[in-house]
């Protein structure tokens, strides 16, 4: 497979609802897809990153409304173990159609509860959309916390929003301070899990959708799978998205697929490198445990 | 409706296998299919046939899963009719017709009864609730035994007390070492099946039964309980507790595929079936631990909420983005660490999710 995945299209995109734009990351596709998918009834609820009693701790919540879905709006940069609704949006919650958003790793893990649902009963047929993020690597809540206070020198509490971009991570409070580290400063603090991730945008959701390749306030959508794409079609046909091809938006495909590139081949070393970490009695390599490969 | 239809399915299915029996049943049983409406015709019919052999009628009125006692080739003529008695609930009429028209429909297609694959299920110290998993696919399950796999052994289901040749075995709940006969039922379920699948926490890890030291009644001697792996080889791991239906359901068209597909569908069925039989020569401990020791001590947790999410026990919780074990609340049933996306993951088989998902739906059909 490509390091971009199957898609039938790669389009440039922003959302048309300014209530979504003005708390959304970038292009606000995720928010206004699950809006429009709530209102269509394609989904009954969604599980979403929301807010929890720590500044810029996720949390993961079923959301039911558009009002909780814009509480939720924005990235955090770092965990929110969303998979760990996806019994419970079916039971407690009572939804026969389930959305999801997550980053690559937990698409992944959707994918493989629907493929081999071995303790997620009554799972496989309720997942009916299926949002992935780009990611290129993710934070503890502890790490965030190193890099914004230590580094950024700025209390969780005060910021407004966190960004990265241009190779900066960027922290804008509320009272318009900007503070700024390099990125590759912060990768000591990247969770291990993620050395050995061989995803970059998702490839296996029903729809993914990411800042990079697309301008300022901007994302670059992939319509992957079927059901996205009768979803993409059915909001674009209620004028939910302006777009732009992206051949004609700066810095467009190659950029992302340069970045794709990128962390597949370092992150598939690491794979490789796993293999041969120690070292037998008969001289020969001592491996860990590879999960391309066997449980 | 089913359930029954499809017990009385089994019967038939069977009848041709030693038809001439009483020549009788065949002309008579079609006739009363039809007017099944009109009970009294279909009574008065049944009874003389049924009095000389008191017994199986007497257990038909009441308990259907019992209803095949020993004397097989004369039951079975007889079983149609003893259904239509307990006509007593106007309910029970339309399934009666349909079980007929079903017979009939049956009698004609040999051959595809022949191209299925038989499965049977082991029943050692377990709860049942494996068992029971099977019967939650519902309409699922009637779709997996019209067409690909003839339930030919199991507990209630199946009146077949001795343990058969089968293709699939799906053993559930683990051995007790003992009781002689688990022992030795498990080594004819070994010696008689070409893929013996440990079915279901208990049988594949010891599950809950790990826990037990004797002394409990009726059988306080009955103390050592051991995954089935200790005793016999396993080929496949079904784990979890209770096990998904729509999982074993997945192996049971997989398992299809693979005994009776094409080319094509049995490389996907041997793609889609290597990690569980992987999972089998894994080992035979499962523990909320395994989180630990083979994910997060292995540099391979990214928090994504899976095993939470999957606990049928609710004791793993995600503490600031990796999962937290309540290890006195753990069963040991195995399902965190075979649902975790980085137990395994093969590529191979979950890029092709939307092709295999609609392909299973489709058999489902």
């Amino acid at each position: 497979m490509d390091v971009l995945g199957n898609y039938k299209s790669a389009i440039s995109a922003r959302s048309t609802d300014k209530d979504i734009t003005k708390k959304s990351q970038d292009g606000g596709i995720i928010t206004t897809l699950f809006a429009y998918a709530l209102e269509e009834g394609i989904i009954d609820g969604a599980i979403i990153a929301g807010p929890s009693d720590e500044p810029w701790k996720p949390q993961p919540m079923v959301a039911t409304t558009k009002a909780e879905l814009l509480a939720a709006a924005g990235t955090r940069y770092t965990i929110s173990p969303n998979l760990s609704l996806i019994k419970e949006a079916t039971r407690s919650y009572g939804l026969d159609r389930v959305g999801i958003v997550g980053t690559p790793c937990q698409i992944q893990a959707v994918r493989k509860a629907q493929l081999y649902p071995i303790g997620m009963r009554d799972v496989d047929d309720k997942i009916a959309l299926a949002l992935g993020i780009y990611c290129m690597e993710n934070l503890s809540y502890q790490a965030l916390e190193a890099i914004v206070e230590d580094h950024c020198n700025q209390k969780m509490e005060s910021v407004k929003k966190m960004d990265i971009g241009k190779g900066k991570f960027t922290v804008y409070t509320e009272r318009g301070a900007v503070s700024q580290m390099p990125l590759k400063l912060i990768h000591k603090y990247v969770q291990p899990g993620c050395n050995v991730c061989l995803d970059y945008v998702a490839n296996l959701a029903d729809i993914s959708s990411g800042s990079v390749g697309s301008p300022d306030g901007w994302s670059t959508v992939f319509v992957r799978s079927m059901k996205g794409n009768a979803v993409w079609d059915g909001a674009m046909a209620a004028g939910l998205f302006e777009t732009k091809p992206m051949d004609q938006v700066k810095p467009g495909l190659d950029l992302v697929k340069k970045l794709a590139t990128e962390k597949i081949t370092k992150n598939q070393k690491n794979v490789d490198a796993r293999k041969t970490i120690g070292l037998k009695a008969d001289g020969t390599p001592k491996g860990l445990r590879n999960p391309y490969e066997s449980p | 409706m089913g359930l029954l239809s499809t017990i009385k399915e089994r019967i038939f299915g069977r009848r041709p296998e030693k038809p001439p029996e009483n020549p009788e049943a065949k002309p008579e049983s079609k006739p009363e299919v039809k007017p099944a409406a009109s009970q009294p015709q279909t009574k008065p019919e049944v009874k003389p046939e049924a009095k000389p052999e008191a017994k199986p009628e007497a257990k038909t009125a009441r308990s259907k899963p019992h209803r095949k006692p020993e004397e097989k080739p004369e039951v079975k003529p007889e079983a149609k009719p003893a259904a239509s008695q307990p006509q007593a609930k106007p309910a029970v009429k339309p399934s009666d017709v349909k079980v007929n028209e079903k017979v009939e429909v049956v009698q004609k297609e040999e051959k595809p009864v022949a191209e299925k694959i038989s499965i049977g299920e082991l029943h050692l110290s377990g709860c049942t609730g494996c068992l029971v998993t099977l019967a939650d696919n519902y309409e699922g399950l009637f779709k997996l035994l019209d067409d690909y796999a003839d339930l030919v052994y199991a507990l209630t289901l199946v009146d077949v007390r001795h343990v058969p040749e089968m293709d699939v075995c799906l053993v559930e709940g683990s051995c007790c070492l003992n009781d002689k006969l688990s022992v030795e039922e498990l080594k004819e379920a070994r010696a008689k099946s070409k893929v013996l699948v440990a079915y279901g926490a208990c049988a594949a890890y010891g599950n809950i039964t790990r826990f037990c030291r004797g002394g409990q009644w009726n059988q306080p001697g009955h103390e050592a309980f051991v995954p089935i792996s200790e005793v016999v080889d396993v080929d496949l791991y079904i784990p979890s507790c209770p096990p998904c239906p729509q999982q074993v359901r997945n192996v049971a068209v997989m398992a299809y595929l693979l005994l009776k597909g094409n080319d094509e569908q049995k490389s996907l069925a041997t793609a889609y079936l290597t990690p569980l039989m992987q999972l089998a020569q894994r080992g035979n401990e499962a523990c909320g631990c395994d989180l630990m020791y083979d994910v997060i001590n292995q540099s391979l947790c990214m928090g994504c909420g899976t095993c939470a999410g999957t606990c049928p026990v609710r004791a793993i919780t995600m503490e600031y983005g990796k999962p937290n074990v309540n290890r006195d609340q753990c069963i040991k049933c195995g399902a965190c660490y075979a649902q975790c996306p980085r137990s395994w993951f093969n590529f191979d088989v979950m890029n092709n999710y939307e092709g295999i998902m609609g392909a299973i739906k489709g058999a489902m059909q």
